[in-house]
C-alpha cells in the first residue's frame, strides 16, 4: 500500500498509475480533489505533438525547457518529461479532455520561451478540465478498491525512523479521529504558497507546513531560492489573480505610457520573442519599467488588438472573469497588471525517479524540485505534475513497513498572524530583485521573530523560511527567477542545485547537476 | 459593518450566532477577505468584547475555481470569494449551507456529492470519444465546482433520497456526452434513476450556479442521449 499526500494532478496521476499496475494506494487530502490548486491552472500543457505544421519535436521542447530553466534542471529528467509529453496528452484525450480543436484536428498555442506552438489547451481553464477528467478516472479505480480516498484529512505527521519513512499519521478534520497509514509515501502536497500568505496566485490550502515539518526532520530541499513571479497578475484583496500567459500567447501586448504615448516595451527590448519571453525575463522587464521615471509607473496588458471571435473561442473564460471581478472588458481596454508570486521551482530535493533524501519517501508536483530549473516555462507545470506523479508511482517500491513508535504529534497550525509576519519578511528578502543586504535584513527579522512565543508548527515554518533566505544568500549569482543586483551575472560555477538540509542547524550546499546520458 | 456568523463547535448539536464589528478595507473586498481579516486579528473579540475562537471555514483558490467557500450569505448560497461586500447593506449574515451536515462553524460535510458520483459510476470504462462538437458540452460539464450551491436551493434534493441534483448531473453529462455505446446502457439506467426521474424541473439551480454553467443545455444533451436514445453524430 502506497500513501499519497495530496490529490491534485500529481497525486491523482500517481494514484492512477499505481492502480493501473494493480498497486493500491491511499489518497490523502485536506479537501476534496476538486479544491486542489491544479484546478486553477489556466493556459495549457506542453507537448511536441507537431500538429501546427511547424516541424516541432520533443528535442525542441527539451531545449526550450533547459534554456528556460537557465540550465539548472536535471537534463535526464527533462529529457524524459519532454519525450513522454505527447503520450501524456494523448492519454488525456482518451480520458475525454476537451482540448481545443479546429476542423477535426487539435490545435496548440504559443507560450513564453518556446519557439513553436506547443501548448495544448482548453480555453484558459486547462487545469480544471484535466482535473475533472482525472478525478473521474480515479473514481473508476476507487470503485475497484485500488484507491482509497481520505478527502478531509490532514497529515499530522510522517513517521521517519533511521532516515526511512514508515507511514503517515492523519487526523480526520471532520471527526477528529486519528488514523495511521503504514507504508511508503509520495508527497504531492503542492508548492510553498503558504510561506507568502495572500501574496500569490496559488491555493491557501498549500500551507507549506508539511514540508517545513519534514525539513526539520532532515528532508533535503533543492533550489529554495527559485521563485517564479508571474508577469501578469492583478490584486484582488487577499490574493493575486492570475492573468494567464495565454493572453500574450494569443496576441496580448505589455504596455506602459512614456511621454503620454503607449509604449510596447517588450517589443522594443526583445524584438525576437517580444511579449513571449520566459517569465523571469518579462517580470524583470516590467519591474524596471514600473520603476522607470520616464514611464507612467503602471504596466498594462493590451488585448484590444485580438479579434473578438478569437477571444470568444479561446479565452471567453478569462474575459468573463475580468468582467466579473473588475468590470474590465479585455476586448475594449488595456488593463493594469503586476508581477506576482506564482510558482516555486524549488522544493523537496529528488532524483530522476522522484526519490527524496529519505528512504520510502518520494515527492512529485510543485512540492518537488524537478524539471523547471531556475525558471519554469508556462505549460510545463501541468505536464510536470502528471509526469512526475507517474514517474514516482512507477519507481516507488511497495515495501512493507510498519510504524512501530506511534506518536501523534500535536497537530499544530501556524496562526494567520504568524503567517502574515513570515510572508512580510520573505517578500522583503525574496522579491523580484534581491541582494545581500535585503536577505540579511530578512534573516535578522527571522531571528527576532524566533524570540516570540511560537508553537512547534511556527518554529518549523520559521526554520524553513530561513532556509529559503539562506539558499538565496548563498547563490551569489543571477539565474532564472533568482536575480541579485549585487551579483547580476550568471556564474557558471553556480550551475548547481542549492541543497538545504537541517541537522541542528541549517546547512546549504551546492550539488552537481547530473550529466546528460547519451540517449 | 456588522458581520453575523452562525457558529457551531465541533461535535456539538447547537449553533449560536456571534456578531463581529468590521471595518472594511476596500469597497471591493470579498466576504472571504472579511473572514481572513477577522482571523488575522491578534485577539478576536465579538461585538460585546467577548473573546471569540477563530472562525472555521474552508477556502482554497479564492477566485471561483474550486467551490470550497460555498456558504449562505444573507440567506443566499454563494461563494465567499465571489461575493463583494459592497453589494450588501451594513449587515452581512454568514451561515453554513443547510442541506448538509454541519461539521464546525461554516464547514459542512459535502461527501454526499462524491458518494453519488461513485454510485452512478461516473467514469469511463473505456476510452472517451472527443470531437469538436462534443467538446463544447464536455467543457461546460467539466466546469462543475462541486460546491453544492445548486443542491442547497433544489426542492428535490436531500442527502437521503435518490436524486443527485445537478452536482451529480453535470459530471454525468460529460461522461454521457463522450461515451461509446458499450457503456451507454448502464449509464443511461443510472441517469434515469438518479437524475432524470428526480428532477422536478424547477431549475432554481440555473441562477444560483456560481460557475454559471449552462445547466439546461447540459440536461437537454444528456436527456437526448440517455433518455430519448438519440445518439450523437459527430
Amino acid at each position: 500500500m502506497i500513501n499519497i499526500i495530496g490529490s491534485g494532478l500529481a497525486g491523482l496521476s500517481a494514484a492512477i498509475t499505481l492502480a493501473k499496475k494493480g498497486t493500491a494506494s491511499n489518497l490523502v487530502s485536506v479537501q476534496e480533489a476538486q479544491r486542489a490548486q491544479s484546478v486553477m491552472a489556466e493556459g495549457g500543457i506542453n507537448a511536441a505533438l507537431n500538429v501546427m505544421g511547424e516541424d516541432d519535436n520533443f528535442m525542441n521542447h527539451y531545449e526550450d525547457t533547459m534554456k528556460g530553466g537557465a540550465y539548472l534542471a536535471d537534463p535526464n529528467s527533462v529529457y524524459g518529461l519532454c519525450k513522454n509529453a505527447p503520450d501524456i496528452v494523448n492519454w488525456l484525450i482518451e480520458l475525454g479532455v476537451p482540448f481545443e480543436m479546429k476542423n477535426g484536428k487539435m490545435i496548440q498555442r504559443n507560450f513564453g520561451g518556446q519557439k513553436k506552438k506547443r501548448t495544448a489547451y482548453v480555453k484558459s481553464s486547462t487545469g480544471k478540465m484535466l482535473m475533472s477528467a482525472l478525478i473521474d478516472e480515479a473514481r473508476k479505480y476507487e470503485s475497484k478498491g485500488l484507491i482509497t480516498r481520505y478527502p478531509h484529512h490532514k497529515v499530522a505527521d510522517l513517521v521517519v525512523e533511521d532516515n526511512t519513512c514508515k507511514g503517515a499519521i492523519l487526523k480526520d478534520e471532520y471527526s477528529g479521529e486519528v488514523i495511521t497509514l503504514h507504508g511508503p509515501v509520495i508527497l504531492a502536497c503542492g508548492g510553498l504558497t503558504g510561506l507568502f500568505r495572500c501574496r500569490t496566485t496559488g491555493s491557501s490550502d498549500n500551507t507549506g507546513q508539511l514540508v517545513s515539518n519534514l525539513f526539520v526532520k532532515g528532508l533535503k530541499m533543492g533550489n529554495l531560492e527559485m521563485i517564479q513571479y508571474h508577469p501578469t497578475t492583478i490584486d484582488i484583496g487577499d490574493k493575486k489573480l492570475l492573468v494567464s500567459e495565454a493572453a500574450r500567447g494569443e496576441g496580448g501586448r505589455l504596455m506602459t505610457y512614456r511621454n503620454n504615448e503607449p509604449y510596447y516595451f517588450m517589443e522594443e527590448l526583445y524584438p525576437e520573442e517580444k511579449n513571449l519571453t520566459t517569465r523571469d525575463v518579462a517580470t524583470r522587464a516590467i519591474y524596471k519599467i514600473m520603476n522607470d521615471k520616464e514611464c507612467s509607473g503602471d504596466v498594462y496588458l493590451d488585448m484590444t488588438g485580438i479579434k473578438e471571435e478569437i477571444i470568444n473561442e479561446r479565452l471567453s473564460d478569462m474575459r468573463e472573469e475580468l468582467l466579473d471581478y473588475f468590470n474590465i472588458d479585455l476586448c475594449k481596454e488595456p488593463f493594469k497588471v503586476k508581477p506576482g508570486i506564482h510558482y516555486f521551482m524549488g522544493g523537496v530535493y529528488v532524483d530522476e525517479k522522484h526519490q527524496s533524501s529519505i528512504a520510502n519517501l518520494y515527492a512529485a508536483g510543485e512540492c518537488a524540485c524537478q524539471y523547471h530549473g531556475a525558471n519554469r516555462l508556462g505549460g510545463n507545470s501541468l505536464l510536470g505534475a502528471i509526469y512526475g506523479g507517474k514517474t514516482a508511482a512507477e519507481n516507488i517500491e511497495d515495501v512493507e513497513v510498519k510504524i512501530t513508535k506511534e506518536i501523534l504529534k500535536d497537530c499544530d497550525e501556524c496562526s494567520p498572524l504568524f503567517n502574515e509576519k513570515i510572508a512580510t519578511i520573505l517578500s522583503e528578502g525574496l522579491g523580484i530583485i534581491r541582494n545581500e543586504e535585503g536577505i540579511l535584513k530578512a534573516l535578522d527579522k527571522c531571528e527576532s521573530l524566533e524570540k516570540e512565543e511560537l508553537n512547534k508548527a511556527e518554529q518549523n515554518k520559521l526554520t524553513f523560511a530561513k532556509a529559503m533566505l539562506k539558499s538565496a544568500l548563498n547563490r551569489k549569482e543571477s539565474r532564472g527567477g533568482h536575480y541579485r543586483d549585487d551579483y547580476p551575472e550568471t556564474d557558471e560555477s553556480y550551475r548547481k542545485t542549492s541543497v538545504a538540509g537541517y541537522d541542528q542547524d541549517i546547512t546549504i550546499n551546492f550539488a552537481d547537476i547530473p550529466e546528460r546520458r547519451p540517449q | 459593518m456588522r458581520i453575523e456568523i452562525l457558529r457551531r463547535k465541533k461535535g456539538e448539536k447547537d449553533s449560536y450566532l456571534q456578531v463581529f464589528e468590521y471595518e472594511k478595507t476596500t469597497d471591493d473586498e470579498t466576504v472571504l477577505s472579511v473572514l481572513n481579516n477577522l482571523n488575522l486579528r491578534e485577539e478576536l473579540k465579538d461585538i460585546n468584547g467577548e473573546k471569540a475562537e477563530k472562525i472555521v471555514f474552508k477556502s482554497s483558490c479564492g477566485q471561483k475555481k474550486c467551490g470550497s467557500c460555498a456558504m449562505l450569505i444573507n440567506g443566499r448560497p454563494g461563494l465567499a470569494c465571489a461575493s463583494r461586500i459592497s453589494q450588501y447593506s451594513d449587515t452581512i449574515r454568514l451561515e453554513p449551507l443547510k442541506k448538509f451536515p454541519v461539521i464546525e462553524d461554516l464547514v459542512v460535510d459535502r461527501s454526499i456529492m462524491e458518494e453519488n458520483l461513485k454510485q452512478m459510476k461516473v467514469f469511463f470504462e473505456d476510452k472517451a470519444i472527443i470531437s469538436e462538437k462534443r467538446n463544447q458540452v464536455s467543457y461546460e460539464a467539466s466546469r462543475c465546482l462541486q460546491c453544492g450551491c445548486c443542491l442547497e436551493v433544489c426542492p428535490n434534493f436531500s442527502v437521503d433520497n435518490n436524486f443527485t441534483g445537478m452536482a451529480g448531473a453535470m459530471p454525468m453529462s460529460r461522461i454521457i456526452n463522450e461515451l461509446d455505446k458499450k457503456q451507454l446502457k448502464e449509464i443511461s439506467k443510472a441517469y434515469n434513476k438518479f437524475v432524470y426521474n428526480g428532477c422536478g424541473k424547477s431549475l432554481s439551480c440555473v441562477d444560483i450556479c456560481p460557475a454559471k454553467i449552462k445547466i439546461e443545455d447540459m440536461l437537454v444533451n444528456s436527456n437526448a442521449i440517455a433518455v430519448w436514445k438519440r445518439y450523437l453524430k459527430d
